[in-house]
């Protein structure tokens, strides 16, 4: 007997009994499970929260033609409050579009230069470089559209205020491209390098090689890392609040001042009456930016993942 | 014994007209080094005009590391070192000005085929377009004859536009020859063309190199001593970084060896 169980234990109650090991096992489990799914948890929380703040001006005082169509913003004129959140959307899609055209040649510069041409200390660097620089707080590159951007448009441009659409766009651009350049450049990456060695090999110069292959090989995650990029404009608030000049406006030039809607959000969400049609305008507006900033990510998700399969 | 040598000598030149023709490719005392690591030591041989030069040797001998040394493809890895001298139509390819013109006239194909993320047609055009070639209709011809000499048109002519990743392994290593023979090269280089592709069409690609070796030369990097023999109107035989033996295919196998590991290697002793 002591030879087939040496350590002389039960050959059969083990198994019909739960240890310690066992109830660590699960409760560890437990916590992983719902650290997991609180992200859904939370996204569906916060959704729930801002349609709930903002249903009761979506039942009683919402008129959609009003919110989408019209230019004026006034909701705290006594008489005859306007809830427009036009120039808003036009203010936000201006500055993000200028952004883009300032974001996409940085960003893809650099991540062709990372990816492709930096080698060893260089890229490494560059890439540690990139990263805290996606890590500046917004509110200091507010500060330099405040201080910096602002005396030195009026100065090149001889305009009186340097707060606008240009300053805003800049800035944003100058933020989104850390980020778009990372997501780009993991892009580029994932080009297998023996695409660059058969191209090479036919006597294809470095550029011809990232023209004709990798770029092509590429697109779907650069498309990922635009469409983040438009979804980060979308979304910002504070440098937008202090570099676009806050004035309600659809901008005929580069030097108008406009208002963007999280700055709006932002700016006038705590002069409210809590449950007044003003403060659940705002709601409203952020249940708008909710569902554009989720379309947009989603999108880039669904674009960035369609290439790792492909 | 004297008489023998030169009936040797003679016999050469009947057995083998490449040794009549003039060097394509002369290299001397060529040395590989990854870090401090030799791959690949004291190589001296010539390659001729339109012959069919095989390498044999087992895995680690340092035949891709040769052959990358050729069309200047040790820029990829930084930590690859070339000493000698590597003389292509006469020229070093160590100090050319330009690699990329001698890159475009050497044609390469892998050991796996790589389609580049292209369709069919773009894939063989490629080359053409870098060369600074437009006009659709020439194209077409170019597309169309190369990948009819790669044995690939009829297969493939109805689907051109498709992606060539979506092709088989076999086809795939055609098209990548037909790639190469777009860039209409002096020289072709295989290295071990054959380990993806079934048989069938390892005997039909082995039969479009033959017919190309009228208008290019060509070097056969392989690990079947059986294709060599088949191919090859000479071979060198690599082993753990040197070059133990260059000569006539059929001597190796048959006639004079000048390294006893030569004629085991090809018995199959071992490796």
């Amino acid at each position: 007997m002591s030879v087939i169980n040496p350590l002389n234990r039960s050959m059969t109650t083990d198994f019909d009994s739960r240890n310690m090991d066992w109830y660590i096992d699960k409760f560890v489990q437990f916590i992983v499970f719902v650290a997991g799914i609180s992200a859904i948890i939370f996204i569906i929380g916060i959704f729930i929260f801002i349609t709930m703040e903002g249903f009761g001006f979506l039942l009683e005082d919402f008129s959609f033609r009003e919110f989408f169509f019209s230019p004026f913003w006034e909701p705290s004129d006594e008489d005859a409050p306007e809830y427009g959140i036009l120039a808003l959307v036009a203010g936000t899609a201006s500055v993000t579009g200028l952004a883009m055209i300032v974001a996409i040649p940085f960003s893809l510069g650099a991540a062709i230069f990372i990816g492709e041409f930096a080698s060893g200390k260089m890229r490494e660097y560059l890439k540690v470089l990139v990263e805290l620089l996606a890590a500046i707080p917004s509110v200091v590159w507010g500060f330099i559209g405040l201080s910096i951007m602002n005396p030195l448009i009026i100065d090149l441009f001889d305009v009186p205020v340097g707060l606008n659409v240009l300053n805003a766009g800049i800035i944003l651009g100058l933020m989104a491209a850390p980020i778009m350049t990372s997501i780009a450049e993991d892009a580029l990456k994932a080009v297998p390098d023996r695409y660059r060695e058969a191209a090479e090999a036919l006597g294809a110069t470095r550029w011809q090689v990232i023209f004709k292959t990798v770029l092509p090989a590429a697109k779907n995650g650069l498309l990922g890392a635009v469409l983040l990029g438009v979804g980060r404009g979308f979304g910002e608030t504070m440098a937008v609040l202090m570099a676009t000049g806050h004035a309600v406006n659809i901008p005929g030039s580069l030097f108008d001042p406009v208002r963007a809607l999280t700055a709006t959000i932002a700016a006038e969400l705590g002069e409210t009456a809590v449950g007044s049609p003003h403060y659940q305008a705002l709601f409203t507006i952020g249940i708008f930016l909710f569902i554009i900033t989720f379309i947009i990510n989603l999108t880039a998700d669904l674009i960035v993942r369609g290439i790792r399969k492909g | 014994m004297v008489d023998m040598n030169v009936n040797l000598a003679a016999a050469d030149k009947i057995v083998d007209p490449a040794f009549a023709a003039p060097v394509k490719l002369g290299v001397s005392d060529l040395t590989i080094r990854y870090g401090g690591t030799a791959a690949l030591s004291g190589v001296n041989l010539e390659v001729r005009e339109h012959e069919i030069f095989g390498i044999i040797g087992p895995a680690n001998a340092g035949k891709t590391s040769f052959l990358k040394t050729l069309n200047r493809m040790d820029t990829f890895n930084t930590n690859m070192s070339v000493e000698g001298e590597i003389l292509f139509n006469g020229l070093n390819v160590q100090n050319l000005k330009n690699i990329y013109a001698l890159r475009s006239r050497i044609g390469v194909v892998f050991p796996l085929p790589v389609g580049l993320p292209l369709t069919i047609y773009e894939n063989v055009a490629l080359s053409p377009r870098l060369r600074g070639i437009k006009r659709k209709s020439e194209l077409d011809v170019i597309v169309e004859r190369c990948l009819s000499r790669a044995a690939l048109w009829d297969e493939v002519k109805d689907r051109l536009n498709s992606l060539g990743s979506l092709l088989s392994g076999g086809q795939q290593q055609r098209l990548t020859i037909a790639r190469a023979l777009s860039q209409e090269p002096d020289l072709l280089m295989l290295d071990e063309f054959s380990i993806a592709v079934d048989p069938v069409t390892t005997m039909r690609i082995e039969d479009v190199l033959k017919e190309l070796k009228h208008d290019m030369t060509i070097i056969l990097v392989t690990n079947l001593v059986q294709q060599a023999r088949r191919l090859a109107d000479r071979t060198a035989f690599f082993l753990e970084g040197e070059c133990v033996e260059v000569g006539i295919t059929e001597d190796l196998f048959t006639g004079e060896v000048k390294d006893q590991r030569t004629r085991d290697y090809v018995e199959g002793k071992f490796g």
